[in-house]
């Protein structure tokens, strides 16, 4: 039997194409049961799996330009294949590396809330529940019931919509196959884009959209080879999954620290 | 009131005055429990922390006593297997604040984890890449032993010492106790040093990121280092600050003053080995990932570079200095402020590799994260300098903790009413086994 090889699943965000409307990050929440307070103006205390950053090129009018960037779990693959900063951490395997989707899960019912992992995400990804989720009257019924709401206590984050992954390759399955076509498994974000900003897809697929616009380098642990796409941070090693693009050159320098007058130019992992 | 409790030879407070001391301290205590039951029964929602801040202010307290808390397995390995035997006047009191410290410890830990009851999982899932499950197991495991060293003194107490099973159990421990020590002192270089490895394994944040050696960051090994050199110093600390409390000498100087010499060379080589780590972190490690040295320290209202100098220089070389030295050692106010230098140090140390890290952005378009605890909080830190507090006081009352008491401190008289009162209910015990001062 052919070996198949093992799907990396990851997610292109166009930032030319992203209006800031936050649609993704409603989607995400309605379809995740992501809980929500009366009062949400405190954002260090609310939970979104999805989060829109507003970023500024810091000069005045006339040249002021604004570019909003989508935020969600990097799942991050690390410098060897499950080595997330947040998976090694984890004292009780709460979280882990699915080798045959790339995905960082989050187990709620293992996880016993001591947050490390949120301490080890540069990214900020990870939230943890600070109260029980209170659904307002009726909205209870509206919840999604594949996706199981989180009890206070518990680290969550965004799972690229594993559960979505999982009726498709039960759908697929029943019609006798065990591939999934690209289209079958979507993220809600990525359906939600009005703007058709943001791409998902099989990283180790050449046929795949975000394959063919991030053109990940295998060789230095997925780095994009288009020059007008980056990732975040890339140059602490966390090897993220999600890909930003961008044709102005000051929004992919605000995706990495850089020294002063140190070019953009390509650098490697700190222990690359 | 309680006379027949009190071991012989020495003096102490009237039983009132030690109620009245012990029920002020114990409603700070309460406090803390109500505090600790608010976040049970509540949720961590009662603190301050918040989704950048998940490791905080309990975190730092952790660290902290665990650190200060390290002179018991320092003193240990000194007393026992490097045979300093003039430690043996002292090993007492490390071991019971080694044991009011990491006690103190797990009940944080216990209140800080956002679902208490899964607490086991820890043990039971365990991720033996996670360096949390390294310090959870030898952290546990330590107590075990911190718990057998304790009891020994527990059985010196004047009444228990009479029941002849514990007259002997208490003997045949201390007789095995040097296995204890190495035992103690093994378990304690893994959880002192994975707890430096829970700040340098984080290769996300690169104020505490670090390289190392195979699977261990250099904070591994540094944060062993200055527990072993700060951890005595905290215990002479305690000691001095019990002897002003108490208006007694308590332990000999000359103890006090090899502890005090070891810490000083211990305390100058790890400043040594933190400077050159610092020196290498600041030139190679944070550029490497586009950050410089002041980038963790400005544009904030807190973490300026005062912080790595009053760390290093000030709170590590100048009390080193100071310790190493026999006119530095003997000379009262030096002493004083070397010790109370060296734990502040430690102290220090600690917060920067917890709340340091969280606070400094990592994100080029996020900014510094401050944070304030809320009062549960502070309470609950407070909590276990209460509980350390009183069970200092107790001990100090009931068991012989200094061996040295009565040599240094000669009662003129005994009151002859209580000698004849205890003569009347003295049991047949052979005069052989009579309580000799504790030893270990």
């Amino acid at each position: 039997m052919k070996h198949k090889k093992a799907k990396k699943y990851g997610m292109v965000i166009d930032l030319d194409k992203c209006t800031g409307c936050g649609s993704c990050m409603v989607a995400c929440m309605a379809e995740n049961n992501v809980p929500f307070r009366k009062d949400e103006s405190n954002k260090l205390l609310s939970i979104t799996w999805m989060r829109v950053y507003k970023l500024t090129n810091g000069k005045p009018f006339p040249n002021t330009d604004i570019c909003y960037l989508p935020r969600p779990c990097m799942h991050c693959e690390g410098q060897h294949e499950g080595h997330s900063p947040c998976v090694t951490v984890c004292p009780a395997i709460a979280t882990d590396y699915n080798i045959e989707t790339g995905i960082v899960s989050q187990i709620y019912t293992r996880c016993f809330g001591c947050r490390y992992c949120m301490a080890s995400c540069p990214y900020h990804a990870r939230y943890f529940n600070w109260w029980d989720p209170v659904w307002p009257d009726g909205m209870e019924k509206y919840l999604s019931p594949n996706v199981s709401p989180r009890m206070r206590g518990v680290v969550e984050k965004c799972s690229f919509c594993f559960h979505k992954y999982q009726l498709a390759k039960e759908k697929a399955f029943m019609k006798g196959r065990r591939e999934l076509k690209e289209d079958e498994y979507q993220t809600a974000c990525t359906q939600a884009c009005p703007a058709d900003a943001i791409t998902f897809g099989d990283l180790n697929n050449p046929n795949h959209a975000v394959y063919r616009m991030a053109k990940p380098d295998p060789k230095h642990h997925g780095r994009p080879t288009n020059p007008h796409a980056f990732r975040l941070l890339e140059r602490l090693g966390t090897n993220p999954k999600v890909y930003y693009l961008s044709s102005r050159e000051w929004v992919r320098r605000a995706g990495d620290n850089y020294l002063e007058n140190e070019s953009i130019a390509k650098k490697p992992a700190h222990h690359e | 009131m309680d006379s027949a409790l009190i071991p012989r030879g020495v003096k102490r407070c009237p039983f009132p005055q030690f109620i009245l001391f012990v029920a002020i301290v114990g409603a700070v205590l309460l406090w803390g429990v109500y505090a600790m039951l608010l976040c049970w029964f509540k949720g961590l929602n009662q603190t301050n922390m918040n989704d950048a801040y998940g490791f905080a202010l309990w975190i730092w307290a952790d660290l902290a006593v665990i650190a200060v808390g390290g002179g018991a397995f320092f003193t240990g390995l000194l007393r026992y297997i490097f045979g300093k035997d003039d430690l043996k006047n002292i090993i007492n009191y490390a071991v019971l604040i080694g044991f009011i410290c990491y006690s103190s410890a797990l009940l944080i830990l216990a209140i800080d984890i956002g679902q208490p009851l899964r607490g086991w999982f820890i043990f039971w899932h365990a991720n033996v890449h996670s360096m949390l499950t390294e310090v959870a197991f030898c952290l546990s495991c330590y107590f075990g032993v911190l718990t057998i060293e304790y009891i020994p003194l527990i059985l010196e107490n004047r009444q228990i010492d009479r029941v002849p099973f514990f007259h002997h159990l208490g003997h045949n421990m201390h007789e095995t106790m040097a296995v204890f020590a190495a035992t103690g002192a093994f378990l304690s270089f893994f959880h002192q040093g994975s707890l430096g490895g829970v700040a340098g394994v984080l290769f996300g944040r690169p104020f505490a990121f670090r390289e190392g050696i195979l699977i261990w960051p250099w904070t591994f090994f540094l944060f062993t280092w200055s527990a072993a050199a700060c951890g005595p110093c905290f215990t002479i600390l305690i000691t001095k600050i019990t002897e002003t409390v108490t208006r007694k000498k308590l332990v000999k100087d000359s103890a006090i003053e090899l502890l005090a010499k070891i810490s000083g060379w211990m305390l100058l080589t790890y400043s040594i080995a933190k400077t050159a780590d610092t020196w290498y972190w600041a030139t190679v490690t944070a550029p490497s990932m586009g950050q410089t040295l002041m980038d963790f320290y400005s544009n904030n209202p807190l973490y300026g570079i005062w912080i790595l100098i009053l760390e290093i220089a000030i709170c590590g070389f100048v009390p080193a200095f100071i310790l190493i030295t026999k006119k530095g050692r003997k000379n009262s106010l030096a002493l004083w402020i070397a010790i109370t230098l060296a734990t502040i140090g430690v102290c220090i140390n600690r917060w920067v590799m917890v709340l340091q890290v969280m606070a400094v952005p990592v994100l080029t378009f996020e900014s510094w994260f401050m944070y304030f605890p809320s009062w549960q909080e502070i309470a609950t830190t407070i909590l276990p300098v209460a509980y350390g507090v009183i069970l200092i006081a107790i001990s100090y009352r009931y068991l012989p903790v200094f061996p040295n008491e009565p040599e240094l401190n000669p009662m003129e008289t005994l009151p002859a009413q209580e000698t004849e009162k205890e003569e009347a209910v003295e049991p047949s015990v052979d005069l052989e086994q009579e309580l000799k001062p504790a030893e270990a």
